[in-house]
């Protein structure tokens, strides 16, 4: 194993309310890594990445990123390390009153000394590298949800971030739009180097860009297979886990 | 419409041979039709075993699952065997299923004791209250930062919000310190001539508009139009995730949204009272001369014997503390909604009850302080 992984999860415990969710989870993500955290509906995927990047306080446990704590930093600090995360939500998350432009301008408004008309332009060229060039002008609600879900990625990668997550990136789009998404993620990494956490239960994506995977399983609240999938697949004794990633549906018996 | 003419009843008949009680399903069983129940066809008989057939069946659906369903729970509860080998295996498979599903599923009871609920609440409300004073405590800092210049503050934002909260709130407001100037001579001219004093309606007026009703009225017309419109704003972004993705850019949503709207609120709010003064000294100007006969110069001449700069202060000074209520009120409620629609929904309408409570109490506490200085 590599001396600082990227992200290092150690005895992470996560609560809904009085609900708990998750207990014991630790896993490393390494440096320029696609890594998919999946799992059944209803298991914590999207709790556990919440509470990765601070948007939910885990009750127990730390996270650090490069080695830094993250979890237990003081405001100043995380502020800071926010600024090299990338996050694309579920359904993008822009910014309603804000054209598509001013959505991913906003990022670098606030961390760098950049002339307004040059933030424009590098506004308008993550949008053409998420294949939105000419929508620049576009109020969110002007566009369909798998545009919206690449416009909230160009925001995610405004700032160029170490790590960018993805909460469910195939959610609620058609299988060639969802092919098409995996296709940049992969650009995305094999270009910058960008580490990559997805959480999804999107099986073809999983098994079509996934380095590494960790599995949670609602009954033992954390992770029951981490690995490589194809190496899952071949070595899992884990009748769960490889139902999950061979898929054996219901006509093939 | 149904396609079929055929009529909708379902029939059972029941015969008694050596103790087994056979019943003959027949006819068509829909669950709008009429269909018999169990315990009906069952009566008081207390046979040895139970047999169901079903050949006479044309059409059937849940209804008779059910039928089948609860006769084989009865049989069960009597201990004697219910015989369906003669019924379609379907039919025998979902009655099997209804039984049993009747048989395993307990309510859930979802009372709690009295010492749960109280612990519950207690919890509940020292968690509100934190965080309550992290929101104003966040808002302070925002302010702090800002007069020290340490911060870029959305002027544009704040700009489009004070055009939104100010310049479109004149019409409502006009019409309504219009009416309200109206309504208070009239009141005021019922007591006043007894003692023949008509003309003092003017002073009334003149006082209860500068230091009351102008700042109030302004106050509870932005409660409901701009501090409803805060938390609905605000409580749909949270829905749509839009928060956290202000936090997750390390961007403080207080700074982002707070601040710009309740400055906006904070300055816009002295120019409405005013401007309510204003159009409730016409108010009453205009019932003074059409009932009490008394000539606008008159009226004005008077006023200013009793409204001075100070009682126009009160007015100002209380109409900026409403407006930040207003809006700290409207922007607290939207970040607190619940990610859902009807969250949203909750989120407005407590922004203006919480605003028009919290505007009375301050009214209150202003009387007393204003009194004690003399003001």
């Amino acid at each position: 194993m590599d001396p600082t992984p990227a992200i290092e999860v150690t005895d992470l415990a996560c609560a809904y309310q009085d609900y708990r969710v998750l207990e014991g989870v630790s896993f490393n993500v390494r440096e320029s890594e696609i890594f998919f955290i999946v799992g059944g509906t209803g298991v914590g995927k999207t709790t556990l990445l919440r509470n990765m990047v601070g948007l939910a306080v885990p009750t127990h446990g730390e996270v650090r990123f490069n080695g830094r704590p993250f979890t237990s930093a003081d405001p100043a600090e995380r502020r800071e390390m926010l600024k090299t995360f990338g996050l694309s939500f579920q359904g993008g998350a822009l910014w309603t009153s804000l054209t598509l432009r001013e959505n991913i301008g906003l990022p670098l408004e606030e961390y760098t000394r950049l002339p307004k008309d040059e933030i424009g332009r590098i506004a308008a060229f993550r949008l053409s590298q998420v294949g939105l060039a000419g929508f620049e002008d576009y109020y969110p609600a002007e566009i369909s949800g798998g545009m919206k879900k690449r416009a909230g990625l160009a925001r995610a990668l405004a700032l160029d971030p170490a790590i960018v997550f993805f909460d469910e990136p195939s959610a609620g789009l058609d299988p060639v739009t969802a092919r098409n998404l995996d296709r940049l993620i992969l650009q995305i990494r094999d270009t910058f180097g960008t580490t990559i956490v997805i959480v999804s239960h999107d099986v073809d994506s999983i098994l079509g860009i996934a380095d590494r995977l960790i599995m949670l399983d609602v009954e033992t609240r954390g992770i029951i297979a981490e690995g490589a999938p194809a190496a899952l697949i071949a070595g899992q004794p884990n009748p769960k886990v490889l139902e999950f990633l061979t898929r054996r549906t219901i006509r093939s018996g | 419409m149904p396609a079929s003419n055929e009529p909708t009843t379902g029939r059972a008949s029941t015969r008694t041979e050596n103790a087994v009680l056979e019943v003959a399903l027949e006819g068509s069983w829909r669950l709008e039709g009429s269909t018999p129940r169990w315990a009906g066809v069952v009566g008081e008989a207390k046979p040895g075993s139970v047999r169901l057939r079903a050949e006479g069946v044309s059409h059937w659906d849940t209804s008779l699952v059910v039928f089948i369903g609860e006769a084989q729970r009865w049989c069960g509860d009597a201990g004697i065997p219910c015989d369906t080998a003669a019924l379609p295996e379907k039919m025998r498979l979902l009655g099997g299923q209804f039984a049993e599903t009747v048989k395993t599923s307990a309510r859930i009871d979802r009372s709690q004791s009295l010492f749960v609920d109280v612990g519950l609440s207690t919890r509940e409300a020292m968690v509100q209250s934190r965080d309550l004073l992290q929101f104003v405590g966040e808002c302070w800092i925002g302010v702090r930062r800002l007069v020290m210049g340490q911060a870029g503050f959305r002027w544009l934002d704040c700009l489009g919000e004070m055009q939104k909260c100010g310049a479109m709130a004149l019409p409502i407001v006009s019409l309504i310190s219009f009416l309200v100037g109206i309504t208070l001579a009239y009141s005021g001219a019922i007591v006043l001539r007894r003692f023949g004093g008509d003309i003092w309606v003017a002073d009334l007026i003149g006082v209860a508009m500068t230091r009351e009703m102008g700042a109030m009225m302004a106050g509870i017309v932005l409660a409901g139009r701009t501090g409803a419109a805060y938390a609905a704003e605000i409580g749909s972004m949270k829905a749509n995730e839009e928060i956290d993705a202000l936090t997750i850019l390390g961007i403080s949503p207080v700074r982002f949204l707070v601040l710009p709207r309740v400055i906006a609120l904070g300055l816009m709010m002295p120019l409405l009272s005013l401007y309510a003064n204003c159009l409730g000294v016409l108010g009453g100007m205009t019932v003074a001369y059409a009932t009490l006969d008394i000539p606008p110069t008159a009226y004005w001449v008077e006023m200013l014997t009793i409204v001075d700069l100070p009682d126009v202060m009160v007015g100002v000074i209380k109409s900026v503390v409403y407006g930040l209520i207003v809006g700290l009120a409207g922007c607290r409620r939207g970040l607190q909604a619940e990610n859902n629609a009807a969250g949203v929904g909750k989120a407005a309408t407590s922004a203006v009850v919480t605003a028009i409570l919290f505007i009375i109490v301050a009214d209150a506490i202003f009387a007393v302080v204003f009194q004690v200085i003399g003001m």
